[in-house]
């Protein structure tokens, strides 16, 4: 198991309570920074490791970001049972969730480095027995959902004030176990579940739609009981607001409207940029559009 | 005294396992159930009454039904998962691996009316594969209690002590092992003993085993039973011991030969020393099951005292 990086939790902190004091314009600002620092981080891990699933970390960059320095009641170095709880139920993006909970001091950022690397604890899915922060361990896809769903249970029989938010990609919501968790989610009124969805209209082999189409996905998240917000999921200010609790007192459904490869223009909403890995001088002007 | 009387009462375990989890849950609001419809068969009823909620009933949906209980888990709770356990084993296997094993959320899935019970519903509802699954899956124990006093001692210890487990409640009504039945993490408990055969059996066929050491005793055999209620981690002490000092070993099981019981005997039993490596049968399923009732499908199987005790002499004679 990796241990807190305390200094790291301090640097996050300050930069934490700067951005919950920032004007909105500022507070997009300093989101964005932080955004792109990840984005170049990942791209450094996965140039080291040789793999790793590039479209989809970029894509998903700016929902972690939002939800890790804005929204999530959490401490990396506090860990009451009632603290708020996140699951990266798409783990095949691990690269840009570790790069965000390194950034929060879960663990030390030079552990980066080893992403992917013979005996890390950096696997190329999440493993909460190795990594702090991850609560739960993914990868075959559909498996988020339903574990938050009981934690959200939990909660209620707690009476814990805690919210859980699951980032699903959305190719992955061709998995059955996605809707019997949202039916059962409706069922309990479970207010307390944020379900993100990383709409990037991209799965590995091709255009969702081209693959077994998820549209209208608003109309069928809200007719599972869903409270459903569709967003730019690269505004920072509008994903912010996304996550706020329901008024409806189901749960809540974020469509967040994003781009397979954000950042890298050679990438963007290229499906062969899955998990397809960078030549070095890609990766050198991939840096540089991310500056 | 460890004969067994045919005609002894015979008992649901389940009936047992619910009285012991209700009166847990009185004293320890952890604890919760989750549950797939089977309110009924799990005999959660009275759970439900008792405990409103505390019993969280997601429909048919297993994959959910384990997720849910992962997440209970990782939030405190002690989660009694309950279900028929071919829909829980067979439907939701990755979720049992991922969420459960892999993640190490300790859920306790407590797979009802195993092996043959629903024996004329079919091999769709029979779950005689589960312990070939669910033993390949590191960091998850399997219980199989043979008796009403393990199937409560199961309860109490997970309750205390809550792991990533796998625990069969029996339907199929068998009769009470005798005292003290006790329970013990990673052991088989010994029920008899003798010189020339070890009769390793679990869950319903213990009662059985101890009736085919009569019948072997009656012709001269003596037997060591072996109750292996804790199928993992797996008791290698017991096996080698029974190597060292009997010479067959004979293993029954409610479920299919391929990675149960059986096969983890013989692997062990194959990697000991030349002298010691002595003859296995394994009996257990080979087939899905044709139309009939539990009793006739064990027998059919061999699963009954006479064909074991027919294995056992047939083991002796390969030695």
């Amino acid at each position: 198991m990796l241990t807190t990086d305390l200094e790291q939790v301090l640097i996050w902190r300050a930069e934490r309570d700067r951005i919950a004091a920032a004007e909105p314009a500022e507070k997009a600002t300093l989101l964005a920074g932080r955004a792109q620092a990840i984005r170049r981080r990942v791209v450094q891990m996965i140039m080291a490791a040789g793999q790793g699933h590039v479209g989809g970390d970029m894509s998903v960059t700016d929902i972690l970001t939002t939800l890790f320095y804005e929204t999530l009641r959490i401490d990396p170095a506090d860990l009451p049972e009632n603290r708020d709880r996140f699951i990266l139920s798409k783990g095949h993006c691990a690269a840009a969730l570790y790069a965000t909970l390194a950034s929060c001091g879960y663990f030390s950022p030079k552990e980066l480095g080893t992403f992917m690397a013979e005996g890390s604890a950096l696997n190329g899915h999440p493993n909460r027995v190795k990594v702090p922060g991850v609560e739960t361990n993914t990868g075959p896809l559909g498996h988020g959902l339903p574990v938050a769903v009981g934690q959200a249970v939990g909660a209620h029989l707690a009476g814990s004030p805690a919210r859980m938010f699951v980032v699903a990609g959305d190719g992955e919501l061709q998995e059955g176990s996605n809707w019997e968790a949202l039916m059962a989610a409706a069922h309990y009124g479970l207010e307390n579940l944020t379900l993100v969805v990383d709409r990037n209209r991209l799965q590995q082999g091709a255009r969702t739609e081209d693959t077994n189409g998820l549209d209208p996905l608003d109309a069928r998240l809200a007719a599972f009981g869903c409270e459903v917000r569709s967003v730019d999921g690269h505004d920072h200010l509008a994903l912010a607001e996304a996550y706020a609790p329901p008024v409806t007192g189901g749960p809540v459904a974020v469509i967040a409207n994003t781009i397979k490869g954000k950042g890298i223009s050679f990438m963007e909403d290229r499906v062969e940029w899955h998990h397809k890995v960078p030549t070095s001088e890609q990766a050198e002007q991939a840096l540089l559009e991310l500056a | 005294m460890t004969a067994v009387d045919v005609a002894a009462p015979v008992h649901d375990n389940r009936k047992a396992f619910a009285e012991e989890l209700m009166a847990l849950a009185a004293a320890d609001p952890r604890i919760v159930a989750v549950c797939n419809d089977s309110v009924g068969s799990s005999n959660l009823v009275e759970f439900r009454e008792r405990f409103p909620d505390r019993l969280i009933n997601v429909g048919i949906a297993e994959q959910n039904m384990v997720g849910v209980g992962a997440g209970l888990a990782s939030m405190g709770f002690v989660p009694f998962v309950c279900a028929a356990a071919p829909f829980l084993t067979g439907r939701s296997l990755e979720q049992i691996k991922a969420d459960v094993a892999y993640s190490q959320h300790p859920v306790i899935l407590c797979g009802m009316s195993p092996g043959m019970a629903y024996g004329e519903l079919g091999p769709t509802h029979h779950s005689v594969e589960d312990l070939s699954w669910l033993r390949a899956l590191p960091g998850l124990d399997i219980v199989l209690p043979a008796d009403r006093a393990q199937t409560r001692e199961a309860v109490r210890m997970l309750a205390a002590e809550p792991r990533p487990t796998f625990m069969r409640v029996g339907r199929h009504k068998v009769p009470d092992l005798p005292e003290p039945s006790t329970l013990e993490r990673g052991r088989f408990q010994q029920v008899r003993d003798g010189a020339d055969v070890t009769i390793i059996a679990a869950g319903t066929m213990v009662s059985r085993a101890l009736q085919a050491a009569e019948v072997l005793a009656a012709e001269g055999v003596t037997s060591r039973v072996l109750n292996a209620s804790w199928l993992a981690p797996f008791d290698d002490d017991a096996v080698r011991a029974a190597a060292a000092q009997t010479r067959a070993i004979v293993t029954a099981e409610e479920a299919n030969v391929s990675g149960g019981l059986g096969a983890a005997v013989a692997s062990l039993v194959a990697t000991l020393p030349a002298g010691q490596r002595v003859p296995v049968e394994i009996l257990g399923l080979h087939d899905f099951a044709p139309t009939g009732s539990t009793n006739v499908l064990l027998t059919r199987a061999g699963l009954d005292a006479e064909h074991l005790a027919e294995a056992a002499k047939a083991a002796i004679a390969r030695a």
